[in-house]
């Protein structure tokens, strides 16, 4: 019997693979399609975001609905310091960046002693009031008219403009970003991460400093929404306060909530799930209601919401991930070493990232 | 006794208002000794368990380990120091297999941090396939390395009893507190266990034990404790513990107020 | 208007506002207490008894009469919510729990935007536009009755739960589930009632208030994250103090937008509740309890 590494991490490689080629390869085949790029460029800069909440949510289990200020924190530090301060993008974003991580730092240390109720409460408190300070200090964001003239991101000292470039920056990001989740989560940090989620007190006693990882992840995925948020404004140029308050954190829950938990791909189907559907929706609402807004559309993935969580719990990814072991080892079910002799549900064995 | 003390309790004490759960109880273990702490339900020994891991801060006294003073140290703390445990109510991690309920009880001996797993550096894939090598012994060692790569959650009870022992001995601590470790356990199961813990022992483990099953605590004790509201009514090698007149009436509920 | 008549003006309107937040937190602490769920849909029963009510007005019913059917329509809209989303998912974890909520709240507010639109409705004051002149403020009949009405809703409440039957064995349920089982009384049953009353609440809360600020279908959202903080300030279990904790977030917000900004008002609010939450988690009222391991 050989012991592998990769039976405890049944992940597959094969078809990360193929879907990165994809993506990668996409653009090249529809270049011209600008709504088609401009689409997926979305789902980009909320993989990122989504991917970073995963971790938190999905593997640590603890609850964020402010993760929006992150975003927005990113986005308003690049547009100040390229638009006002002449910094340059890269820059700006490692600002962005290691202020989120402060400022996660420095809200987590009294947020992550509460648990569940209160630390959802804590957190959606803390989007309120930093959209607040987005809203207030005009000086700095232009308030609610707006932060306009955001300079586009230069790469070597060309800025970046079309959909085509920014389709490549944006999901270069976004497949990095999920690589480093997936490298984590295929670690002792990892499992350290679902031993809180499964048991803080049993994880305590074994030597997993729960205080310590809780701070870390979350500053992790507050770096995470922080380079999306640059990322946005630098492909927008145009910002608002609304799109950093606490609807668009709760869109960010609903994509971790859709692609599921524990895995994550997770982030990248949930973001690309709600993309597509909010457009979809669009679409279709005002053909069969006329009279509706265009917010009415929330019904829809308020209903999604629900009715993923009372059926589904484990989200997409997780029903995908099973569908996908399920085509591969028809092909290769032979070849496989047979390490669960005495257990008639061999099917269903494995992990699930 | 040549054996060096390994865990001494000094005078502890823990009141929850006006419930007195430990009081001024004392004792010590010593290496490679297996002690058992018994005592009616609600005697306060799992009260006892929590204090000694750092889970409660004690109310008075102190507990030394390996001749440091440990009180008020974090449950990470002492683990790291080698103090590990099980729980009365299973606390094993079912979002998890169950090889890798066993790594995280490896956490204190492995060093990858999140930057290091992030970028994942090349010593990570060593550690990790090291890791796993280690959690598979620690599994073959409970007798359920075959079910390895099952999801916790699906196994029955007392096999969830077993991964929390595999898992609590996964860091090769020098102290395991085991809190009724055969509850919920058939009798071969039981039996099975024992030569675990024994086997154990003689690699060099100290466990102190909670148990309500007599049968187990007379095969395998050294020494026994016993607790009754609190106090600690007595001690000493097991069939001095079964004769003890105070031990009797605790256990048979006698009038009470005589005791001590 | 001098300092003083300002003053007045301003305690009225946060008194004002603060019934209102005492209604919803209430009918959220009543939730908490039976179902252990945070329910983050509460806000929004206040925004459909407010647009029911007005809708009802509107169509010619009198005006008692509208009031009375709207908060029966929304008090079965949260009975359905209970059966179709709480109970189906009551064994999940409670974040999970806490996010149907959510889902749940987007759901009201798209129906809201289906039938009413975004544009706000205004609904006319219970007794005419009257008004009365304390100490040079001008106070209108509006703002007693939300106060006055919420006064009596906290006594019928109070009367309820502590000196009928089916009151006392819901508060049996939350201080001890399963002597209550035992005694045959069933939680489940009371985790749909306990939904249906809070909603009942809310939706008061919304008519209420209605005439004062007007009723759109996005109003639920501050409305219900104000009283949550109420709630929590108080402790989440603990009703006189979830109303205190309502009246001191109406107080501070009317003085807040009175003398600061508008802008900052909740800022503000959910800065106390961060306060309280790192400071005194269990509730500004509450003595320390210890929690079993
Ligand atoms: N966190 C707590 N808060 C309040 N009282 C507690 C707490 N933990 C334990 N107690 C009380 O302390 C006493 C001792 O409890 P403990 O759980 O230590 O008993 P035990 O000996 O482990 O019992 P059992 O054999 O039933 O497991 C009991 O009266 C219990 O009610
Ligand atoms: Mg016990």
């Amino acid at each position: 019997m050989k012991l592998d590494v990769k039976r405890i991490h049944t992940g597959n490689a094969k078809w990360s693979l193929l879907f990165t080629v994809l993506l990668l390869g996409l653009p090249l085949i529809f270049s011209t399609n600008n709504y088609l790029l401009s689409t997926l460029i979305m789902v980009g800069f909320y993989t990122i975001v989504s991917t970073g909440l995963t971790l938190l949510m999905g593997y640590a289990g603890q609850i964020s609905l402010g993760q929006a200020a992150f975003y927005g924190i990113g986005a308003y530090t690049s547009a100040y310091l390229t638009a006002h301060a002449g910094v340059s993008s890269w820059l700006a974003m490692a600002a962005g960046a290691a202020i989120a991580a402060m400022v996660a730092l420095i809200v987590g240390i009294p947020a992550f002693r509460l648990r569940e109720h209160y630390l959802a409460l804590a957190t959606l408190g803390f989007g309120i009031i930093v959209f607040t300070f987005f809203k207030e200090w005009k000086g700095i964001t232009g308030g609610l008219n707006g932060f306009f003239g955001i300079p586009p991101i230069q790469l070597f000292g060309f800025p970046l403009q079309t959909d085509f470039q920014f389709y490549y920056l944006v999901w270069i990001f976004a497949l990095i970003g999920v690589l480093f989740a997936r490298n984590i989560v295929r670690s002792r940090v990892g499992r350290a991460l679902l031993s809180i989620h499964g048991s803080e007190i049993a994880a305590n006693s074994l030597g997993v400093n729960i205080t310590k990882y809780k701070l870390q992840i979350f500053m992790i995925s507050a770096v995470y929404a922080s380079v999306a948020g640059s990322l946005y404004a630098h492909y927008v140029t145009f910002i608002n306060p609304d799109l950093f308050g606490i609807v668009p954190s709760i869109y960010f829950l609903i994509m971790v909530v859709i692609g599921g938990t524990g895995n994550v791909w997770g982030g990248l189907i949930g973001a690309a799930v709600y993309v597509c559907l909010g457009e979809l929706l669009k679409e279709m609402v005002p053909m069969f209601i006329p009279n509706a807004g265009g917010e009415f559309e929330i019904v829809f993935f308020g209903l999604l919401l629900v009715i993923i969580l009372i059926y589904m719990p484990n989200g997409l990814s997780h029903s995908l991930s099973k569908v996908l072991k399920r085509v591969s080892s028809t092909s290769r079910h032979r070849k496989e070493p047979i390490l669960v002799a005495e257990n008639e549900n061999a099917g269903s064995v494995g992990g699930e990232h | 006794m040549k054996k060096s003390v390994l865990l001494e309790i000094e005078q502890l004490s823990k009141s929850f208002g006006g419930v007195h759960a430990v009081q001024n109880v004392s004792f010590c273990v010593r290496d490679q000794e297996i002690v058992a702490i018994i005592g009616p339900n609600g005697a306060g020994k799992t009260t006892l368990f929590n204090i000694v891991t750092g889970i409660l801060p004690p109310t008075s006294g102190s507990v030394l380990f390996k001749g440091m003073p440990v009180t008020g140290k974090k449950p990470y703390q002492l683990a790291a120091l080698g103090i590990t445990r099980t729980f009365q109510n299973l606390q094993v991690f079912t979002n998890m297999t169950v090889i890798e309920n066993v790594m995280v009880g490896m956490h204190t001996r492995l060093k990858t941090g999140i930057f290091s797993a992030g970028f994942r550096l090349p010593q990570v894939f060593k550690e990790e396939k090291q890791a796993l090598k280690q959690a598979m012994a620690c599994l073959e060692q409970v007798g359920i390395a075959h079910l390895a790569f099952e999801k916790a959650d699906i196994l029955p009870y007392g096999t969830q009893r077993l991964v929390e022992i595999a898992r609590a001995a996964a860091s090769q601590p020098s102290l395991i507190l085991l809190d009724e470790p055969m509850a919920g356990l058939n009798p071969q199961e039981s039996k099975k266990l024992v030569d675990v813990l024994l086997a154990m022992r003689n690699n060099g483990m100290t466990f102190l034990f909670v148990e309500h099953d007599m049968e187990t605590v007379m095969a395998i004790a050294d020494r026994v404790i016993v607790l009754d509201y609190g106090k600690k009514i007595a001690e000493g090698c097991p069939e001095e513990i079964t004769q003890h007149p105070d031990v009797i009436k605790a256990y048979l509920g006698e009038e009470e107020g005589a005791s001590c | 208007m001098d300092g003083w008549s300002q003053f007045v003006q301003l305690l009225f309107s946060g008194l004002t506002v603060g019934s209102i937040y005492a209604l919803v937190a209430l009918g959220f602490v009543i939730t908490y207490s039976v179902t252990g769920i945070l329910n983050l849909a509460q806000g929004d029963f206040a925004m459909l008894g407010a647009l029911l009510c007005i809708t009802f007005v509107n169509s010619g019913i009198p005006f008692v009469i509208a009031i009375l059917l709207s908060v029966v329509a929304v008090m079965a809209v949260g009975g359905l919510f209970e059966r179709l989303a709480i109970h189906p998912a009551r064994n999940s974890s409670i974040a999970t729990l806490i996010i149907i909520t959510i889902g749940a709240a987007f759901v009201f507010r798209g129906i809201a935007i289906f039938i009413w639109g975004t544009q706000p409705y205004a609904l006319r004051p219970f007794t005419g536009n009257h008004s009365l002149n304390v100490v040079g403020a001008v106070i209108q009949t509006q703002n007693l009755w939300a106060i006055a009405l919420s006064l009596v809703s906290f006594i019928a409440l109070y009367i309820f739960f502590n000196k009928t039957y089916i009151g006392k064995a819901v508060t049996a349920c939350v201080v001890n589930p399963f002597a209550a089982r035992l005694m045959g009384i069933e939680p489940r049953k009371m985790s749909l009632g306990a939904v249906a009353v809070s909603a009942g609440l809310g939706a008061l809360a919304g008519i209420v208030i209605a005439p004062v600020s007007g009723a759109s279908y996005d109003m639920g959202v501050m409305i219900g994250l104000k009283a949550f903080i109420a709630a929590v300030i108080g402790g989440l279990t603990n009703a006189p103090a979830a109303i205190a904790g309502a009246f001191i977030i109406g107080i501070l917000e009317a003085f807040t937008e009175g003398y600061l900004s508008s802008g900052y008002k909740d800022a503000i609010s959910f800065g106390l509740l961060l306060l309280v939450l790192f400071f005194m988690p269990n509730g500004i009222f509450a003595k320390m309890s210890g929690k079993r391991v």
